[in-house]
């Protein structure tokens, strides 16, 4: 307890490019770039292979890579690689093991919209790209924002490792500290990390009320 | 008129679902394509809308080949019913009921008027327009899947075994209601069930299909009773099916008579005509008709002359302890009655001019 | 780099194997035995879950959090009681880990048994507990070996995160490499790690083909 009264209550931990709020910028838009990178890639891929129903090895093979892949390893091996200096490269690794869970989700539930209603919406005589955007998206919606929940979950976390190769955010804050034995830092940024991971998934759990029917969640009041 | 023309759907590992099918669908009226599991009722029937397109043969929709509509506006042109509904879980019961009619571009407004029309149409409370699919019970659901079909008041509608997910309560009371509709609407309908009962019951027309997707007969429902075409239509058609034929004998040409009275028994009226019951003995005249109320009287059964079939007139009959029908008018007034005799021979007639009597009374 | 240093250099791996055994040993142990115990804790808890559906939502948006937190800040925020570069350090986290991933995993595997195969087993004299043993779980096992495959090859890649406090198993390897600005221990280290993923699934995937031949019987149907 006290080390976080040292590093939360030091106002010198508060401004400059140092402090908590640069930090905190930082990290949410290193994450947030990575994260759009990789719903631009992984969202097309899988309403394509979900609604084609081509392509689905792909899909498993990289669920199955994503989980097993260390993300420490490939952080610091794709840094390596591609040249240490400036920040960009780690938005590589970032991007690579968010791409799974988006890609997968996306894919299944796209695959996972009730035959019937696929049937149903063609016999209306919607086009293939209707049927897509107009009934299997907005009834896949709840299992392809939980793709992006866990990529962006993924992401934060994954950002706090890369600052071990150099990457700014909260991350800076464990390592340095640790680094330094300068504990207080360490379990203020750990700290840091979890709430911001928290209100991840908080903001998640509200952009899911706005965006899925009340149809689709099934949580519309009974009587109108 | 939907007209099959040496229609063959062969898939690739060689099963051939539909073979050599060629029949017509008239327009205005109900053709039932019924049939056991694989006979290729519901293939046949998604062939006319392009679900599933032809390998060999045409399906011409009023002479023209519907391979030369592109799919998506031939649809929109044939209203589309399924077994589960299949409506859409993400949007409200009036936008599901408004589909088509957006898809073709009308303003959201009058697209949704049209919706509200329709709901009511099918007998929905249009306090429900503004629920979702899962707000419904199973029944309120298919009739939107009806209402939906509608919408943009298409002349054809295909119905794919709409009724057989609901209780057999619910789904005698959609029956009776599409019946209604169609009074109304005169469409072009397909409709394929695997309940033969039901396929007599809705069908103007009923193709008899049997398994490999042969054709087995089409006809009118009361000659497909009394001429099967082979043992697999008898089979198919089930028992009692002399009984079941009777129904599309009208009743009207029985012999009445318009008296109260016959051996040993006497119909009790009460003071507005209607029948009350069955008395032992003769008539004591018409003063007791006020007093005698339903005490002693005995059960009876009516028919209705002008609506019923004789099915309904034979039922009649076997209901009451006199052995005769009671024949009512429209509004339920004693109309007279019908002996045994009169019916036999009625019965008789309908066994021997088994032709066709007609485009029979449903229900 | 790009000086045209290689990927991967044999050599270093052949002088090293001792010290990388160690490694994978090390590894082995913080990555399965979290499992294991997530396994032991998550049975009874998801037990209690499935009987008492008021547990449910809080055990399970309890375990969506716990699962929502970086591994690394767990790490550091259990230091102060466990010590730098212990075992413990690690495993605790990742047991909560698993149990976030077994405790539904559980749920669901019993809510999977159908109600009219839960009721004749009652109905043919099943207590409560020959039930459970007899009826309900072995109906679970294929949904709890689901969520075991997917927590044990998590918790195979996420003990190398702890190579940054000084404990990681194979993730030393990862530090070593970058410390050095060299290729091959990264490599090595990536490729064992994935290596002991897909073996651990594998063995998993045996397992549970073995337990549940009437599964694969259905499959091949």
């Amino acid at each position: 307890m006290n080390w976080l009264i040292d590093f939360f209550g030091n106002p010198a931990n508060w401004s400059g490019p140092g402090g908590i709020p640069a930090r905190l910028l930082e990290h949410v838009e290193f994450s947030l770039v990575a994260l759009i990178l990789s719903m631009i890639i992984a969202i097309p891929l899988g309403l394509l292979i979900g609604h084609t129903g081509r392509g689905a090895v792909l899909v498993v093979v990289t669920a199955n890579a994503a989980r097993a892949l260390p993300t420490l390893g490939l952080v610091v091996l794709i840094v390596l690689l591609v040249g240490v200096g400036t920040t960009w490269p780690v938005l590589i690794p970032l991007v690579a093991l968010a791409i799974p869970p988006i890609l997968v989700n996306t894919y299944e539930g796209i695959r996972g919209v009730d035959e019937d209603l696929r049937d149903a919406a063609y016999g209306m005589g919607l086009r293939g790209g209707q049927v897509l955007m107009k009934v299997l998206v907005p009834v896949a919606l709840p299992l392809i924002l939980l793709g992006l929940r866990v990529a962006a979950i993924q992401v934060v976390a994954t950002a706090t490792v890369a600052a071990y190769v150099g990457l700014g955010g909260l991350g800076r804050y464990i390592i340095d500290g640790l680094a330094t034995k300068d504990f207080p830092s360490t379990i203020g940024g750990a700290v840091l990390v979890a709430v911001l991971a928290l209100i991840v998934q908080l903001a998640f759990s509200l952009l899911q009320r706005v965006m899925v029917s009340p149809g689709v969640s099934r949580r519309a009041a009974k009587a109108r | 008129m939907i007209t099959f023309e040496g229609v063959t759907k062969r898939y690739g590992d060689g099963t051939v679902a539909v073979d050599n099918l060629s029949l017509q669908v008239p327009t205005g009226a109900i053709t039932v394509f019924v049939g056991p599991s694989g006979c290729g009722k519901t293939t046949s029937l998604r062939m006319i809308n392009r679900m599933i397109d032809a390998t060999e043969g045409r399906i011409l929709l009023d002479d023209k080949d519907i391979r030369q509509i592109d799919p998506p506006t031939l649809r929109r042109g044939i209203g589309y019913v399924i077994q589960q509904a299949g409506l859409f879980p993400h949007r409200k019961i009036v936008d599901n009921v408004a589909t088509v009619p957006y898809l073709l571009g009308w303003d959201k407004k009058k697209a949704r008027a049209r919706a509200m029309e329709l709901l009511e149409r099918v007998g929905l409370d249009t306090k429900l327009a503004g629920r979702y699919p899962f707000q419904l019970s199973g029944g309120q659901q298919q009739r939107v899947g009806v209402a939906r079909a509608l919408a943009a008041d298409p002349p054809v509608l295909l119905m794919d075994e709409p009724f057989s997910a609901v209780d057999p309560v619910v789904r005698t009371s959609l029956q009776d209601e599409l019946l209604r509709l169609q009074s109304e609407l005169h469409k072009t309908i397909v409709f394929v069930t695997h309940d033969i009962d039901e396929a007599i019951k809705l069908g103007d027309t009923v193709a008899v299909l049997r398994v490999g997707g042969h054709l087995a007969q089409i006809a009118d429902p009361s000659t497909l009773l009394a001429e099967p075409a082979d043992d697999f239509v008898e089979g198919f058609l089930g028992k009692d099916r002399g009984i079941r034929r009777l129904s599309f004998v009208p009743a009207g040409g029985v012999a009445v008579r318009a008296e109260r009275d016959v051996p040993g028994w006497s119909v009790v009226l009460d003071g507005d005509d209607r029948p009350l019951g069955w008395r032992a003995g003769g008539s004591t005249g018409p003063t007791d008709t006020q007093a005698a109320g339903k005490d002693g009287l005995l059960p009876f059964g009516t028919f209705d002359l002008e609506k019923d079939s004789l099915r309904a007139a034979l039922d009649a009959a076997l209901l009451a302890p006199s052995g005769c029908a009671i024949a009512v008018d429209g509004d339920g007034r004693f109309a007279g009655v019908v002996t045994r005799e009169a019916l036999d021979e009625a019965l008789l007639r309908a066994s021997g001019a088994a032709g066709p009597t007609g485009a029979g009374s449903h229900g | 780099m790009g000086d045209g240093e290689p990927l991967v250099r044999w050599a270093w791996i052949g002088r090293n194997w001792p010290s990388i055994q160690q490694l994978l040993v090390d590894h082995v142990i913080m990555a399965l035995l979290p499992v294991l115990l997530g396994l032991l804790i998550a049975l009874p808890l998801g037990l209690a879950s499935a009987r008492w559906r008021v547990l449910y939502q809080p055990t399970v948006g309890l375990m969506n959090v716990v699962y929502s937190l970086p591994s690394l800040a767990v790490f550091i925020v259990l230091i102060p009681v466990t010590g730098l570069a212990e075992r413990a350090t690690v495993i605790i986290p990742l047991t909560f880990y698993s149990l976030a991933v077994l405790i539904p995993a559980v749920v669901d595997g019993l809510e999977a048994v159908p109600d009219h195969v839960r009721q004749s087993a009652v109905a043919m004299g099943f207590g409560p507990m020959r039930r459970l043993l007899q009826v309900d779980l072995p109906i679970a096992v294929p949904v709890v070996l689901a969520g075991l495959r997917v927590a044990t090859v998590s918790s195979i890649s996420l003990v190398s995160v702890g190579a940054l406090i000084g404990r990681g198993g194979l993730g030393y390897l990862f530090i070593d490499g970058w410390q050095r600005q060299f290729y091959t221990p990264i490599v090595v280290g990536i490729v064992l790690v994935v290596a002991l993923a897909v073996l651990a699934d594998g063995l998993l995937v045996l397992a549970q083909r073995l337990l549940t031949p009437w599964a694969r019987a259905r499959r091949a149907a």
